[in-house]
């Protein structure tokens, strides 16, 4: 089937796009009252946040769309020490999509929400006129346990920096398929419930967690030594790349600082920790590849830094990402 | 090489304590390599790292820019290019700015990207703004075996292309105090170090060809400055000034089938340099017998700067480092870029304002 105007109408096409894809897919307790809105228990310090979804291509090795809209919302509670619980989302559907895509799209987002423990309570649907695209809007609830406090604003002198895995993949991966090239690169989308439980059961004095998104490891981390005036020295050696990144990234001028990804977090915690913390992380999943990449000094004249100790013992100076990264030609 | 040595290297390169020199790399992804090695603050303070005019697409006049809007402006006509040259300000505007106000502008990764375009829409004509130096119009050269072959005929090609050897060779006759080159590694692997090997003969300038990761560039950077302390002797002995040491890609000869490739679709011509003005055969033009899918490449002279106190064309000849323009990191900013030397990725100014 392909999806045309008339089922965004509001009509019987509109109630049979929601029947047989949505309702289907998302399947529990709450979204099948299909009420005008979801009422759901919970109490305490509630964690909300949301995000909005355009990738092309749709599909790319290792997910969809779907599993990104959920993975980048629920990754966005964990990063303050929140269970995620429940997500709403809402769907721009453009004319002319075929609805076995928007099913596989579905089926990854509940696959993906369940791996997360997370219920897709509300949703909403529009038709647009278009060639085949969809856009989703994902918003996000969960609830932070007593005691826990992680914010940007803690990270301080005497903590180490921890990366989870690799960088760039997710960043190489939606590009490479842009490009045609092949290779065995695949994104690393994936929620990181896991790795954030362990750390926060294990009594691990996390001071801030950070999801490495767009812009890459040098913006995020350039972000907090700027908002905490810190000075964050990374360990261009230590930092973990998958051999085929590192190569796409050599080919095409790019560099893995500034690459995205969708599976990835940095976690500042004290020094005194940081094996422990990095044992748990490489324990949990998708952390095998974690590492200890900088440590965080005080701040110079009241500003943060951010600098790389380079293979050659060269210091360089990181900001953030300006622009687009985009392929170099010579 | 192993890293003991590479510590001799080092130590050499950090405790050198003779004349000052000064070293240029003319390759933007030398100039991106040096910036991101940090390696400028590991050497000695007498040894002076500078960019040449490295960057295809810091180097394209502003008539070039304005003949690619003035195209993405006519009825039926898209211009598709590479990301960093949209940003590129031409004497008005940019290419992003004119998309911005209804220019028909489309970002490629692969010229030949072009081809589905073309094929799917049959009357609407493509432009490709194809820049770059000689590792780059190999890949133009395959575009159009396809245009020809597959009979398309909706395919122009708006050129900027240049080769580096005639630059050099200006660079040493104008005055650039420029004691060794950092041969281009990339632009080496097409030509052959052939080519490196004359213009060290003529000039007497010692040309190291260097690969691009940190270790390599600090080979590189040592063999240069042995080079030069030995000069007198090499050259009394009648060695070469030139030394390979890149060999895993670059040879002497080069790739010939692209060279070949390159000599059946183009020809030498006269061609302006952004701030440095036109030099004799250092630019490359489709031949007569292709002019069909030229869109009016030749003659595009102008060439006017954004902004009077913008100094790229010293910084594109080494005369001074990014830093000692007035406009460097205050007004002249990767978001608000007031010279080519800050809009690409490949720039000099812009790789030293990202890598202070």
């Amino acid at each position: 089937m392909i999806i045309t105007m008339a089922h965004g109408s509001g009509g019987a096409a509109t109630s049979e796009l929601i029947d047989e894809i949505f309702a289907k897919a998302f399947d529990n307790d709450v979204l099948n009252e299909m009420e005008d809105s979801a009422v759901v228990p919970g109490s305490g310090r509630i964690a909300v946040t949301t995000d909005s979804f355009v990738v092309t291509p749709l599909e790319y090795p290792g997910g969809n769309i779907g599993r990104l809209a959920v993975c980048g919302t629920v990754n966005d509670l964990l990063m303050r020490g929140a269970t995620p619980k429940y997500l709403t989302c809402g769907y721009i559907i453009q004319e002319g999509t075929d609805s076995e895509l928007l099913k596989r799209v579905a089926n990854a987002m509940a696959e993906t929400a369940a791996e997360a423990g997370v219920k897709i309570v509300a949703g909403d649907t529009k038709v647009i006129e278009g060639n085949g695209g969809i856009m989703i809007n994902t918003a996000g609830v969960g609830f932070v346990p007593d005691g826990v406090d992680i914010s940007a604003t803690k990270i301080a002198p005497g903590d180490v920096i921890l990366v989870s895995g690799n960088l760039g993949d997710h960043h190489a991966t939606i590009l490479g398929s842009r490009m045609n090239i092949t290779n065995t690169i695949e994104s690393d989308n994936a929620p990181l419930n896991d790795m954030v439980a362990a750390l926060l059961e294990n009594g691990v004095d996390v001071h801030c967690l950070r999801d490495v998104t767009r812009g890459g490891l040098a913006t995020v981390l350039k972000e907090l030594s700027d908002s905490s005036k810190v000075t964050i020295t990374l360990e261009e050696e230590a930092l973990p790349l998958n051999p085929a990144v590192r190569d796409f990234c050599g080919l095409l001028g790019l560099d893995p600082l500034y690459m995205g990804n969708e599976g990835k977090m940095i976690a500042a915690v004290p020094k005194a920790q940081a094996e422990k913390a990095l044992e748990l992380i490489r324990s949990a999943k998708y952390g095998e590849a974690a590492a200890l990449v900088g440590e965080v000094t005080e701040g110079v004249d009241g500003h943060g830094d951010l600098l790389v100790r380079t293979a050659i013992g060269g210091i360089r100076q990181l900001d953030v990402l300006q622009g687009e990264g985009l392929p170099r030609i010579c | 090489m192993k890293n003991v040595e590479l510590q001799t290297y080092i130590e050499y390169l950090k405790n050198y304590d003779g004349p000052e020199v000064t070293f240029m790399e003319v390759c933007g992804s030398h100039t991106a390599a040096i910036a991101k090695s940090g390696i400028a603050r590991v050497i000695s303070p007498k040894i002076h790292l500078v960019s040449g005019p490295g960057c295809p697409v810091c180097v394209s006049p502003s008539g070039y820019v304005d003949r690619l809007i003035e195209l993405a402006k006519t009825p039926d006509t898209t211009v598709c290019t590479f990301g960093d040259l949209l940003r590129i300000p031409g004497t008005q505007y940019s290419l992003n700015e004119a998309k911005g106000q209804g220019a028909s502008v489309e970002m490629v990764y692969s010229p030949m990207d072009v081809i589905a375009l073309a094929k799917e829409h049959p009357d609407h004509t493509y432009v490709f703004g194809a820049v770059g130096f000689e590792t780059t119009v190999p890949v133009y050269t395959v575009l159009l075996d396809e245009i020809v072959k597959e009979r398309i005929s909706n395919i122009r090609l708006l050129t900027a292309l240049k080769v580096m050897p005639p630059v050099i060779g200006w660079l040493c006759d104008n005055g650039a105090h420029i004691d060794g080159f950092i041969a281009p590694g990339h632009v080496s692997v097409i030509t052959g170090s052939k080519h490196f090997e004359a213009l060290s003969r003529q000039y007497n300038i010692p040309f190291a060809v260097t690969g691009f990761s940190p270790k390599e560039l600090v080979l590189g950077i040592y063999g240069l400055l042995r080079m030069w302390e030995q000069k007198e002797e090499l050259l009394a002995k009648g060695d070469s000034l030139t030394k390979n040491f890149y060999p895993s890609v670059v040879t002497t000869e080069g790739n010939t089938i692209a060279q070949a490739k390159v000599e059946q679709y183009f020809e030498p011509g006269p061609a302006v340099w952004r701030g440095m003005g036109e030099i004799a055969d250092s630019g490359l033009y489709l031949r007569d017998e292709y002019a069909a899918y030229d869109a009016g490449s030749r003659g595009l002279d102008e060439d006017h700067k954004i902004n009077k106190a913008c100094r790229c064309d010293q910084v594109l000849m080494g005369k001074i480092s990014s830093y000692e323009c007035p406009l460097f990191g205050k007004v002249c900013t990767p978001l608000t870029p007031q010279g080519a030397c800050m809009v690409s990725s490949e720039g000099s100014c812009y790789q030293r304002y990202l890598n202070r």
